[in-house]
């Protein structure tokens, strides 16, 4: 396969996990009688990611940005159009599993995992808990039904459950710990990867903290790299250690946690930022200008220029014809023309 | 002493209670069970199935025993005491006999029931002989008269003295049956064809709902009657019988194509579905253990709904004259008996196989609306 590629250019490569380059997955339109193909929704338009072992990278955006698409793409629920997504099995070279069938993908399927966001829909109602969590294990060779029992058991006590639970049906279990089903079924079997597509995003308050801290614990513990997809930006500033910002199908600003909550460069990214509520009336008032009006942008007609420019309040002329293209600015990287001039707030300056 | 045991143990922390253990066939049965006129339903049918498969036993005569000294005779009234040998009543099941008289004006001969004639009746008794599914040789019926020769009509006789009761007992064994087979068929073509045309999608898909919806355009009834009338008359009763019943489930595949292929449409893009593909699960297990089982129970409520569309479709039929012809015992062969004027008005009872279609077709929504709640016990 593409085994040969130059991965060892930079001082993190080592650290490389998975590098998705320049994917895209377009969905066809289809209209009339002959269901011609009128037009493509660009769920997801170019995307280069590295993940690095280890790590916590959040994916952010507005819902119908492409995030969930790109969660998809990454674990193979999705082909995606174009592009290539390399990943090392434990041991092993790169390969480029964008475009794998169904039987040459299944040995990566233990690798990468995915959590997912409704822990109702996701959990088969007809099967025990054993029967969902052991699914992956004895797809992958735990073949001994006592050896299955044991793991089970052993995965639900990580997540907290009681063992004796595993007879039971799901129905019979809140939302909260459903997910932490979800959750042991994802690590059942050892993966590097995991992607959590909105994975406490329909769960209380109170059990998204529980849930988050249990995903950092067994993190450590299992030397895990999390892909966290997610519209909520306090969950993401908790549990993240790098976050990219997408927008209309692309990355728009990406960059360790701190500095981009701190000073983001993006007014998208800014415009997020602010949309957090606070608990200080003056400083939301003060904020009130950097809130988005309009509609995001639609990925079957993105604008011309910069997607963002209908939107953004220091658009000019520029942003209306030039795309911006990622480049780094000040250890972020920026898709925007200003991104250096731009004075923006992040989330902790009204405090200041 | 165990009693306490028990209240101890269930004090402690250590024991879980049975919370969550119900499978999914358990959760059905006890949300079917909460929906009584559903088991009421059920209960009815069964019995008329049972009807059905033993109508040789069930009925007191053959289809075709007829006495023509005992013509339209209206219903006998059975009763369980009569006088005794010392005065008093006595346990005796019986039904009154008729005496004959000419009327003077017409020269008819009348039967009036005759309170002082006795036909003792008996359980389990000997009558005529029969083979209990064309096999087991036996003369023993449900009910009859002690004496075979006696009359005995309790849902009255027909123009040629042949009894109503026994008939409608026969007719139910074909007009159910036609029902079963008939969803049989359209279950295996709505299955097959429904999945494919939800699982693969595409132009298939698009080719096998545009006959659907071609069938389903065209008019039912003189569908039926151009294809029954393409039955040569010479065939068997049993050729004709098969040959009605895939006529009928020509039609009735369609409505199951489309719900199988709804159900698979709507699940295969499931979460649970794509964790299952994540776990590495084959596509053909998915189906067979993830999809499939999800569905019988909808597929179980639909076809039951199905059968009474069935039952009604061979009565109108042989009704019309072009479904099952007189040899064979349908209801709607025994309602074409009561066409006219003249036996509505005066013998009503012929109209006792309608009652039972009615009777029949409820039941079976009844059970269908049952199943269908009970399908989906989670919501």
């Amino acid at each position: 396969m593409n085994a040969a590629l130059p991965l060892g250019t930079t001082a993190t490569e080592p650290d490389l996990l998975m590098r998705a380059e320049n994917v895209k997955v377009h969905f066809p339109i289809k209209r009339g009688v002959l269901k011609r193909t009128v037009g493509h929704v660009r769920a997801v338009d170019g995307i280069s990611l590295d993940i690095r072992h280890g790590e916590t990278l959040s994916i952010v955006g507005e819902s119908g940005c492409g995030k969930t698409t790109l969660g998809q793409a990454l674990v193979r629920v999705l082909e995606p159009t174009e592009g290539r997504i390399l990943f090392a099995r434990e041991g092993e070279a790169e390969c480029d599993i964008a475009h794998l069938g169904e039987t040459q993908l299944r040995p990566y399927r233990s690798q990468i995992r995915m959590i997912f966001q409704d822990p109702f829909a996701s959990l088969n109602p007809r099967r025990r808990v054993i029967d969902i969590i052991g699914e992956s294990l004895r797809n992958f060779g735990v073949t001994e039904e006592r050896e299955v029992e044991a793991k089970v058991a052993e995965l639900l006590h990580k997540v907290g459950l009681r063992p004796e639970y595993m007879e039971r049906y799901p129905y019979a279990f809140s939302g909260g710990e459903r997910q932490r089903i979800g959750i042991a079924r994802a690590l059942a079997v050892h993966p590097r990867l995991v992607v959590a597509d909105e994975c406490v995003s329909a769960l209380d308050v109170s059990i998204q903290a529980q849930t988050l801290n249990l995903m950092q614990d067994l993190q450590e513990e299992f030397a895990l790299t999390y892909v966290f997809i997610s519209h909520d930006l306090g969950v993401v500033e908790y549990i993240s250690d790098r976050v990219a910002v997408m927008y209309a199908g692309r990355v728009v600003e990406l960059s360790d946690t701190e500095p981009l909550f701190a000073r983001p460069r993006h007014p998208y990214t800014a415009a997020l930022l602010a949309s957090v509520p606070r608990p200080d009336p003056k400083g939301a008032r003060q904020r009130k200008q950097m809130r988005l009006k309009g509609e995001v942008a639609d990925p079957a007609h993105r604008p011309a220029g910069c997607a963002f420019h209908p939107r953004c309040p220091f658009a000019t002329d520029r942003c209306r014809i030039d795309d911006p293209q990622l480049r780094p600015v000040d250890g972020h990287m920026v898709a925007c023309h200003y991104a250096e001039s731009l004075d923006l707030k992040g989330v902790h300056a009204d405090a200041a | 002493m165990t009693t306490l045991e028990e209240a101890n143990s269930a004090g402690t922390a250590d024991t879980l209670p049975p919370v969550g253990l119900a499978s999914q066939r358990q959760l059905v049965w006890r949300k079917f069970t909460e929906h009584r006129l559903a088991v009421v339903s059920g209960i009815v049918i069964a019995l008329i199935y049972l009807v059905g498969i033993f109508c040789e036993f069930v009925a007191p005569r053959g289809p075709d025993y007829y006495d023509s000294a005992y013509t339209m005779l209206a219903p006998q009234s059975l009763k369980f005491w009569r006088a005794g040998e010392d005065g008093g009543l006595a346990f005796g099941m019986h039904v009154n006999g008729f005496s004959s008289e000419r009327d003077p004006n017409t020269l008819r001969r009348v039967f009036t029931l005759d309170e002082d004639v006795v036909v003792p009746v008996s359980l389990f008794v000997k009558g005529e002989s029969y083979r209990l599914w064309g096999l087991i040789p036996s003369d023993i019926h449900l009910i009859g008269p002690i004496d075979p020769s006696q009359p005995f009509y309790l849902l009255g006789s027909d123009r040629l003295g042949r009894d109503v009761l026994s008939r409608v007992v026969y007719g139910t064994r074909i007009s159910t049956s036609i029902g079963l087979v008939g969803v049989a068929v359209s279950l295996v073509l709505g299955v097959i064809l429904g999945g494919i045309s939800g699982y693969f999608g595409g132009w298939i898909d698009n080719f096998i709902q545009r006959v659907i919806e071609f069938i389903m355009s065209v008019p039912t009834i003189p569908l039926w009657m151009g294809l029954a009338a393409a039955i040569p008359v010479t065939w068997s009763p049993v050729l004709v019988y098969l040959i009605i019943t895939l006529i009928i489930s020509l039609i009735g595949w369609t409505s199951l194509a489309r719900e199988v292929r709804g159900r698979f449409m709507s699940w295969r893009n499931e979460p649970f579905v794509i964790a299952a593909r994540l776990d590495g699960t084959s596509q053909m297990t998915i189906i067979g253990r993830h999809l499939v089982p999800g569905f019988v129970s909808h597929i179980i409520a639909s076809v039951t709904l199905a059968i009474p569309a069935m039952i009604i479709a061979e009565t109108s039929l042989s009704f019309l004259g072009i479904g099952l012809r007189p040899p064979a015992v349908s209801w709607g062969v025994l309602l074409q008996e009561a066409q006219n004027i003249r036996s509505l008005a005066e013998a009503p009872w012929l109209l006792a196989p309608g009652v039972l279609v009615i009777i029949t077709v409820l039941a079976l929504n009844f059970l269908g609306d049952g199943l269908r709640d009970a399908a989906d016990p989670y919501t």
